[in-house]
């Protein structure tokens, strides 16, 4: 499924703060937990994940340290930081509130989705002109 | 090398493919400016995870390759992405020490190369600044001061070079054999320098004349040795005049940010009361002249591959400015005063002009691409050179009157000489632009007139240095 380039976006920093809430964690296993989570449908362009974490990492949101990997490649570590846990709170609390509005509008859309004028396409919109 | 066991027996036998592929991929990533090396680590790492991961469901190689590649994304969107979060990675920035830790590929040798290059570098500033101290102290007389300078600091800065390009022996014995010939020439010249009881003296013509065409022979001969000997070389030449560009644009910024120190220092100190002006003279000049030579032909070596040629970009803008002041002066040759009245300074001036209108060539062509096809700067450059030309014309045509008139002097048979040279240059170049613009030349054959002129302006301030004091009597 596609999912739109802002909503991705809008979406990201939460997701990845609520991935690192669980436990610290690095790019690759973020993303695969990012697929697991949305059951395969979310998929997000792998490369972009990185300048987010950076962006996190700048504001003091999350911490990033180099490890080794079992392969004994390098491996940049990221870890979340108490103001990131507030960040994660406040974004979810505004999740909430647009969750609970757009359950709203979509139990409104399919409770008179026969007999709204709104939706009936080109008909009722040539009457208005 | 971090291949599992495990996939060694799975798979092909060894994946000289995929590190192949892999190696091709990190390499496009690092050069995208906004991806620094330790992103580039990480995204590796990524890439290699995906792609055993993939391995595991059952691609080969070059599949899970491709898929991992494929979901990396377009380089050039998440390389926008990284510019944004790291807006400073797209100025460049000059690292005059490779940090080792960053690994930006370079190693630790490079690092202490360039410490050690600097402590050569340093020693020979400390030791031109001796020279030109004993130089100062050992006579009061300004001119001789300002005709051995050049002679008593150039050396240094060859020095470094001749050093850093490991110069053959005996191409350094030449140069230095000719350079000291020169300067025993003007030494050993009895030239008019004013008589020394008489403070408001003026010195002779010929021997200010050798004070302002000695250092440009000097400086081709310093050139030989940056070209490491190999001086025929019309790009080693090339790359002598960008590096005399930047140079002189380093200068003049060194030169500002010490004459606000100076300035400072000079303020602070008369509120108190001591006198700054003895050891600015004495102390400091004597060592900060040649030392920001020094140090701006190193800042100018240590950029080169990094930063932009910041006298091609002064160049480009001055073109246009210069093309419109030409015309202005045009104008106001021909329908200003009677042009019989005018004296050598006019001479002087256009000379000055014309090397503006040279720089401004020279520089523009330095930095162009031979195989580009002409543009409209081309065109620009056009116009200015033949707006100097007839500029030039005009002035040249009252000034052979003058002198026709009233007979020559060393000063202007010098200025005339080199007016002429630098018409022959630019109606050279002018006439291959025209045809360059006209498709029928190729700019290379632009491009080679201008390296190959250059050594006529070392002959022709040989020649004033040499020739001319006993021919107008050391006047």
């Amino acid at each position: 499924m596609h999912i739109d380039k802002d909503l991705v976006a809008a979406s990201a920093t939460p997701l990845v703060l609520g991935i690192l809430a669980d436990g610290e964690s690095y790019g690759y296993a973020i993303l695969k937990r990012v697929t697991e989570l949305s059951g395969g449908r979310m998929q997000w362009t792998d490369g972009m994940l990185y300048p987010l974490l950076h962006r996190l990492e700048r504001h003091e949101l999350i911490e990033a340290s180099w490890g080794t990997a079992d392969t004994g490649r390098r491996r940049k570590h990221y870890t979340i930081t108490p103001a990131g846990r507030a960040a994660l709170a406040e974004r979810q609390e505004q999740w909430t509130v647009v969750a609970d509005a757009l359950k709203q509008v979509w139990q409104d859309l399919s409770d008179g989705a026969t007999g709204h004028p709104g939706l009936a396409g080109p008909r009722t919109a040539e009457g208005w002109a | 090398m971090n291949d599992t066991p495990q996939h060694t027996t799975q798979h092909t036998p060894d994946h000289a493919g995929l590190e192949a592929q892999i190696d091709q991929w990190r390499g496009f990533v690092r050069r995208r400016r906004a991806i620094a090396a330790p992103d580039v680590e990480e995204m590796e790492d990524h890439l290699r995870e995906q792609v055993a991961d993939l391995q595991e469901g059952g691609l080969d190689d070059d599949e899970a390759f491709l898929v991992a590649v494929k979901r990396m994304g377009n380089l050039d969107d998440v390389s926008r992405e990284f510019a944004r979060e790291h807006s400073d990675r797209l100025w460049k920035q000059l690292v005059l020490f490779p940090d080792e830790t960053t690994g930006t590929g370079a190693g630790a040798g490079t690092s202490l190369g360039r410490f050690r290059e600097l402590g050569v570098l340093l020693a020979l500033a400390v030791a031109a600044g001796i020279a030109l101290k004993i130089l100062v102290t050992s006579t009061d007389d300004e001119a001789t001061i300002l005709l051995n300078a050049p002679f008593l600091v150039l050396p240094f800065l060859a020095g470094y070079f001749a050093w850093k390009r490991a110069l053959p022996l005996l191409t350094a014995a030449a140069l230095m054999a000719a350079a000291g010939a020169l300067a025993l020439v003007v030494d050993l010249y009895p030239f008019d320098t004013g008589d020394p009881a008489d403070p408001f003296a003026e010195t002779g013509m010929t021997v200010v004349l050798a004070i302002l065409h000695a250092p440009v022979v000097l400086w081709l001969l310093v050139g030989v040795v940056y070209a490491a000997g190999s001086w025929r070389s019309d790009a080693r030449r090339m790359d002598y005049v960008r590096f005399t560009g930047e140079l002189l644009v380093y200068l003049a910024l060194i030169a500002l940010g010490g004459m606000l120190l100076v300035g400072l220092t000079f303020g602070v100190l008369s509120l108190v009361g001591i006198d700054f002006e003895p050891f600015l003279g004495d102390w400091l000049l004597p060592f900060a002249l040649p030392g920001a030579l020094m140090v701006a032909a190193w800042l100018v070596e240590a950029k080169k591959s990094v930063v932009e040629n910041i006298a091609p970009v002064l160049a480009r803008v001055f073109t246009p400015l210069a093309a419109l002041m030409l015309v202005a002066m045009f104008v106001a040759l021909l329908t200003g005063g009677p042009l019989d009245a005018v004296d050598r300074e006019l001479l002087i001036l256009m000379d000055a002009v014309l090397l503006v209108v040279l720089f401004l060539l020279l520089y523009s062509i330095s930095a162009r691409d031979p195989l580009d096809p002409p543009g409209i700067f081309d065109w620009l450059q056009l116009v200015l050179v033949g707006a100097a030309l007839a500029v030039d014309a005009v002035a040249l045509t009252a000034m052979l009157v003058r002198i026709a008139e009233f007979g020559f002097t060393a000063n202007k048979v010098a200025a005339l000489g080199l007016n002429l040279i630098l018409l022959v240059h630019l109606a050279w170049a002018g006439r291959l632009t025209l045809g360059f613009v006209r498709g029928t030349r190729t700019f290379v054959a632009t491009e080679r007139w201008q390296t190959r002129y250059l050594p006529v302006y070392g002959a022709w301030a040989l020649i004033v240095v040499v020739a001319f004091p006993p021919l107008f009597g050391f006047a």
